[in-house]
């Protein structure tokens, strides 16, 4: 690493108030608007369009490994998808990931 | 007719069980950013400021590999532009609070309690838009709070932190867990399958664009199938 003090400081006030923007976007400027059907049908979906993707590559490709497929990060995300669904409650699906996780690394 | 207070503390309580999943997310980047030799009010500032994990080990490895400023930036930003799609998402949802509380449920916008309040307000129609925004609130000062904490909890173990405790995984498993059971319908399938390939596929695209476009591709596609069978 090889930055000034200020430049590191910078780097994090931008990131900071751009991410803030972001976030504060849509929510902010449409304000309480009613939007469009095809619109809303379409947001019904961002969170399953955007998770699965973002946990793929760190599930098949973690970092912890070297990017190396681990069997034991794979049943363990795996079981937690598995109870996910076959109990639609979130944790239980957590925990019965999490014992799976625990017991892969211990072996 | 339940006060605003009760919401504002229903969102406190339910968040608190995942302050296991987070907790680790946060230490861990308090362990790295020790690592990589930033000094423990910079770490910090990293997490009161910038509140994102993604964002922050990006923006982290790239500052190790001394990559220029406006590379991490940019970068970083890149990879929190999906905060633009949750908060198109609960715009709906959270867009008549005032100014300031908008402000700082921006701030307090994190992956796990969008998923959290995409998941409830859709179950809780009868919610008026201040319930929401109270409930909102709940959920977004416990996460701040514990990111904050976690991570000054990381630059003090440093390097103390054995490997086995496996912290890089408890946030990508509970993200799982979030998803999952919403996983009800065929479009919501069909958007998670198209989520996975396109992520994979789209992985070579620089600055974390790849989900961003497989993001888009999902939703779209689960978006037409819900037209199509409706």
């Amino acid at each position: 690493m090889n930055y000034t003090d200020t430049t590191i400081w910078a780097i994090i006030a931008a990131i900071g108030v751009g991410s803030w923007a972001m976030r504060y976007s849509f929510m902010g400027l449409l304000g309480g608007r009613d939007l469009p059907g095809w619109v809303l049908r379409h947001l019904r979906y961002t969170a399953v369009g955007i998770i699965p993707g973002l946990v793929a590559p760190i599930v098949l490709f973690p970092a912890a490994t070297d990017g190396m497929i681990d069997p034991t990060r794979l049943v363990a995300a795996l079981v937690t998808l598995g109870v996910g669904i076959a109990t639609r409650k979130i944790f239980p699906a957590i925990i019965a990931g999490a014992l799976a996780l625990a017991l892969g690394l211990s072996i | 007719m339940r006060t605003t207070r009760a919401l504002f503390a229903q969102g406190i309580l339910s968040t608190l069980p995942f302050l296991m999943m987070v907790g680790p997310f946060g230490v861990l980047f308090g362990v790295l950013g020790t690592e990589a030799g930033l000094p423990i009010g910079q770490v910090l500032a990293f997490s009161a400021v910038i509140v994102a994990g993604a964002a922050q080990f990006t923006a982290l490895s790239l500052m190790e590999d001394s990559a220029p400023a406006i590379i991490c930036i940019l970068t970083a930003l890149a990879v929190n532009l999906r905060m633009a799609m949750y908060s198109a998402t609960l715009a709906p949802f959270l867009g008549k609070a005032p100014f300031w509380q908008k402000a700082f449920m921006a701030y307090g916008l994190f992956d796990l309690n969008f998923l959290m309040a995409d998941a409830k307000f859709r179950e809780e129609i009868a919610w008026t838009a201040p319930q929401r925004a109270a409930y909102f609130s709940g959920t977004a000062i416990v996460i701040i709070i514990i990111w904050i904490a976690a991570t000054y909890v990381g630059t003090l173990l440093g390097q103390a932190l054995p490997d086995w405790l496996a912290l890089d995984f408890a946030l990508p498993l509970s993200f799982i867990a979030m998803v999952a059971p919403g996983l009800r319908t065929i479009p919501h399938v069909v958007g998670a399958a198209a989520s996975v390939v396109f992520a994979l596929l789209l992985a070579f695209l620089p600055f974390g664009l790849g989900l961003l476009c497989a993001a888009v591709i999902a939703i779209v596609l689960a978006a037409e199938t819900e037209r199509r069978l409706s």
